[in-house]
């Protein structure tokens, strides 16, 4: 069974209507990636996956969103889908605090006080964001002075700590370093283990190494889904083809 | 856009071009060297051998660098791996045709009885390189097609050209050697026409994205296959 379902969802900025009856449905443990030119509906749509555009002034959206078969636009508490569904951003955000209070932030909203569970959660956080090891002497110390594939581990981590299920990424890497790049990968190909990831990237080689399906999009439209090996090697809309190997427009 | 690239993959083209032309020469000349016992045709077989060879490599290397600086993908990707496993079985065309030609300058010009099949056969396969290097340039699964099919005859003819050596070596045993090489040179042209089919199959992977050999199709033939696709798109 699909995990996030996405049936017939426009979503309107204004007037303006940014995406046009979107269907698409993500597995489980699966990673899966939107890909697409800047301006194409693809971080809108990751964002209504969890609510995220519900501040965005004039946002309308209509049709469905199902996450395990229930509606996060009408019944869900709104706290309790961003746990379910959490994001990374294109750009590190750290808190300026700690690297412990990071990670503890979201834990703490949840409730959870006790040192040796906080504690716990932390170590198990970093532990699986493959950044353990660099920071764990001094958690103390400042998310700010690490450096940016750190800190996005860190942020990572972060939207680990409160066990999501689906983990939502905006370019997750695209102001990072090779190597720190190649680590976010690593990480993201362990954690479909357990999660379910969605992934906007700009980078093509990035969605033909790591994600399981994928899914063009163009002037707000899917244009082509499909799994990722045969979405490029044999992509079935001339349009992917054009887009994927550079020959758009 | 991409320009660059796209003049990258005409030059990869027009090596590939190169190449079959000369697939095509050495077959050409080693059929002559054996047909007419011209051993300046022999030679010249064998030397253009060589220059396959560095084509091979030439392409070889071009198409690692597509890879490393490109980093092709759905098309791209197809022409330029099927030219990288194209390469390998026209390289083996090279090195066959001198074989052969390497042969008939060994062969006494003495007249034996004409074995008629062999020489269909050298027909017959130079034909079949010739027609999937067209395949290749043109893009034409037809001929791809035509191709692949075309290679039962050239096995049903190694296997006339075998039945009766076996009967010449039976009446004339003195003259075993000479049949022996005959029989050689037979299997060399059949297995000319397997290089050609490689080549088609590889040309219509290039088109399609279907490899008989990596989607499994064994037990459908590749050319039921390619009849069903080849309807497919008339119909489209």
């Amino acid at each position: 069974m699909s995990k996030l379902k996405v049936e017939n969802l426009d979503l309107y900025y204004g007037d303006f209507k940014a995406l046009k009856d979107i269907n698409i449905e993500v597995s489980e443990k699966e990673i899966t990636a939107f890909i697409g030119p800047s301006g194409c509906g693809k971080s809108t749509l990751l964002k209504s996956l969890n609510r995220m555009n519900d501040l965005v002034e004039g946002c309308k959206i209509t049709g469905t969103v199902t996450l395990d078969g229930e509606d996060i636009y009408k019944s869900m508490d709104i706290n309790l889908l961003r746990k379910r569904v959490g994001m990374v951003f294109q750009k590190p955000n750290p808190f300026p605090m700690s690297i412990y209070d990071n990670i503890a932030f979201g834990p703490r909203t949840h409730g959870i006080r006790n040192k040796g569970k906080l504690d716990d959660i932390i170590e198990k956080s970093l532990r699986d964001a493959a950044i353990w090891d660099e920071v764990k002497d001094r958690l103390k110390k400042s998310a700010l002075g690490l450096s940016g594939g750190q800190q996005q581990r860190l942020c990572i981590a972060r939207a680990l700590a409160v066990e999501p299920e689906v983990l939502l990424m905006d370019e997750p890497t695209s102001a990072l370093d090779p190597i720190s790049t190649s680590k976010i990968e690593d990480l993201a190909v362990k954690l479909k283990d357990d999660y379910t990831i969605i992934m906007v990237t700009h980078n093509m080689q990035q969605a033909a190494r790591i994600s399981d399906r994928t899914a063009f999009f163009l002037l707000g439209e899917v244009v082509e889904y499909n799994d990722t090996e045969t979405l490029f090697s044999m992509p079935s809309d001339k349009r992917t083809e054009d887009y994927i190997t550079g020959r758009f427009g | 856009m991409r320009n660059r690239f796209d003049e990258q993959l005409e030059v990869l083209n027009v090596e590939l071009i190169e190449m079959g032309v000369l697939c095509e020469e050495v077959i050409a000349k080693a059929a002559k060297a054996f047909l007419e016992h011209d051993n300046e045709a022999a030679k010249y077989a064998i030397s253009k051998d060589l220059e396959i060879d560095q084509k091979e490599k030439d392409i070889e290397a071009l198409c690692l660098k597509l890879l490393l600086q490109q980093q092709p993908v759905a098309k791209d990707l197809r022409q330029i791996s099927s030219a990288l496993k194209m390469i390998t079985d026209m390289e083996r065309i090279g090195d066959q045709a001198s074989d052969i030609a390497e042969i008939s300058t060994m062969m006494r010009s003495k007249s034996f009885k004409k074995v008629e099949p062999i020489e269909k056969m050298s027909t017959a396969t130079i034909k079949m390189v010739t027609e999937s290097i067209d395949a290749f340039v043109k893009k034409d699964l037809q001929l791809a097609k035509d191709v692949i099919d075309y290679d039962d005859v050239v096995d049903d003819l190694f296997d006339e050209v075998r039945n009766e050596l076996i009967d010449f070596i039976r009446q004339e045993s003195e003259n075993a050697e000479y049949y022996v090489d005959l029989l050689m040179i037979a299997k060399y042209f059949e297995r000319l026409g397997d290089h050609a089919t490689n080549i088609a199959e590889w040309v219509v992977f290039s088109i399609t994205g279907v490899h008989k050999d990596l989607d499994g199709l064994h037990n459908s033939s590749t050319s039921d296959y390619l009849t069903k696709l080849l309807d497919q798109r008339k119909k489209e």
